[in-house]
């Protein structure tokens, strides 16, 4: 059986975790540390330890922003923001509640969204998000402002080709 | 010059100034938009963060269209431009998945177009020369911080674009537009990108901190090529550190003396139009 490092490195698939000399480099960087349940070096450190309940379970997987600031800085080409993508993934594929159930939320809404017209049309996605997440009432007096100044609208050009944007939603699912 | 045009989601909604002065400035500098036939969206982070292969199709399917045209493409949104990058930085390095995305969407990938920012193409095609010699309303009094965010400039290897640490592209354009532009640290910081919606608390601490940073560099205003960053930085700012933002296509608008950019000011949450009216530019 793989250890969780090992299947963590098999999803990145590029520089092994390993390499990692603790330099913390990716930390100080990071612009959502102080946000985090753990940094970005601990979660390296705690996959590295097999810590696999920890980490899928973190609200740190969630926080991340993917502005990819760690993996451009690492002295190593760790991928840390592929890897924090990657843990996502297993999260989501093992079936794990997110502990930042909202923006896995968002997501879904998001992806649901493309699905629905092939591009995304905002006020509907976010109807979608605000359904999910019953966080009903935030943003409205924006949303209210936004659609009165035209920028929001309910019939967007959608993508004529509805079967392929599908398909390609039902062959690349887990 | 002609190039394919990728306009994404945003810059028909809530992005729309940006979309309406990318075409704007890209007709009055002699560049041809061909749109890309039937495209779908990219995915963005919500792709990437919870899908791998689909995160890498649904860029690919929009490149497979725009190879049709055999043009490189112009991509303005910084998001979409990132995950164009990334897949094809995976789609050129990486045959077996190559094959795999090619089954998912249903076409062969060739892989010969560049896919190019309109800050890119603006400051090495038209050249900083050419745009100061039509920027006859030049932006005098006009103090920006240019401000990149993340997905133009990283990972540098995927993204192929600037500086990554400093990059200058933007600062170029808005020097030649007559703008005085403001030297700052927090150019490529970001500004919470996607958890706008669902961690609102969080990306409002860190646009302030960019406000916050833009008024010590003595900043009147910032200016952006990302719709993400204009919405989080005109949206979620705190009332007493707010400044104005802008996309750069506007200011390039503005100065050059194209029609759009009043109409497009009214749509910014923070008003620009006193800023502009006190220093003459309106």
């Amino acid at each position: 059986m793989k250890t969780f490092l090992e299947e963590v490195n098999d999803m990145i698939g590029g520089v092994p975790i390993q390499r990692c000399y603790h330099c913390r480099k990716c930390t100080a960087g990071c612009p959502l540390a102080f946000a985090m349940e753990y940094n970005p070096n601990r979660i390296i450190k705690m996959i590295q330890m097999g810590m696999k309940e920890e980490v899928l379970g973190s609200s740190t997987i969630w926080m991340c922003a993917s502005c990819e600031t760690c993996v451009t800085r690492c002295p190593n080409q760790v991928d840390i923001a592929r890897m924090m993508d990657a843990l996502r993934q297993m999260s989501i594929e093992s079936g794990r509640p997110a502990k930042e159930a909202n923006v896995l939320k968002f997501h879904k809404a998001f992806l649901a969204n493309i699905r629905l017209g092939g591009r995304i049309n905002e006020p509907i996605m976010m109807v979608q998000y605000k359904l999910a997440s019953g966080d009903l009432f935030s943003d409205m007096a924006m949303g209210v402002g936004m659609f009165m100044k035209g920028k929001l609208s309910l019939l967007s050009p959608r993508t004529r080709d509805m079967k392929a944007v599908r398909d390609i939603f039902a062959k690349t699912k887990p | 010059m002609k190039v394919s045009y990728y306009p994404g989601c945003s810059l028909h909604a809530t992005g729309k100034e940006y979309g309406q002065s990318v075409r704007a400035v890209s007709k009055a500098l002699g560049i041809e938009l061909k749109e890309i036939d039937d495209w779908s969206c990219c995915g963005a982070t919500s792709a990437h963060s919870t899908n791998f292969k689909l995160s890498i199709a649904l860029p690919a399917r929009n490149l497979i269209a725009a190879e049709r045209d055999a043009m490189d493409v112009m991509v303005p949104c910084a998001a979409c431009f990132n995950r164009f990058k990334t897949a094809q930085h995976h789609l050129d390095k990486d045959k077996a998945l190559k094959s795999e995305i090619e089954v998912i969407v249903g076409a062969k990938y060739q892989g010969g177009i560049r896919v190019r920012h309109p800050l890119d193409i603006i400051s090495n095609d038209v050249g900083l020369d050419t745009l100061a010699g039509k920027a006859v309303h030049k932006l005098t009094g006009l103090k920006p911080v240019s401000y990149y965010g993340c997905l133009l400039l990283r990972p540098p290897e995927v993204c192929e674009f600037d500086d990554y640490e400093n990059p200058i592209l933007m600062d170029g354009i808005l020097g030649a537009l007559g703008a005085e532009v403001r030297p700052w640290s927090y150019k490529t910081d970001c500004c919470g990108g996607s958890l706008t919606i669902s961690k609102t608390g969080i990306v409002v601490k860190m646009v302030d901190r960019l406000m916050t940073m833009a008024r010590e560099a003595e900043a009147n205003c910032l200016v952006t090529a990302c719709p993400v960053c204009m919405a989080n930085l005109d949206m979620r700012a705190s009332e007493h550190v707010r400044l104005p933002v802008f996309y750069f296509t506007e200011l390039m608008a503005l100065a050059m003396g194209l029609d759009g950019p009043e109409g497009w000011f009214k749509l910014h949450n923070i008003d620009p139009r006193p800023l502009l009216t006190g220093l003459g530019l309106v």
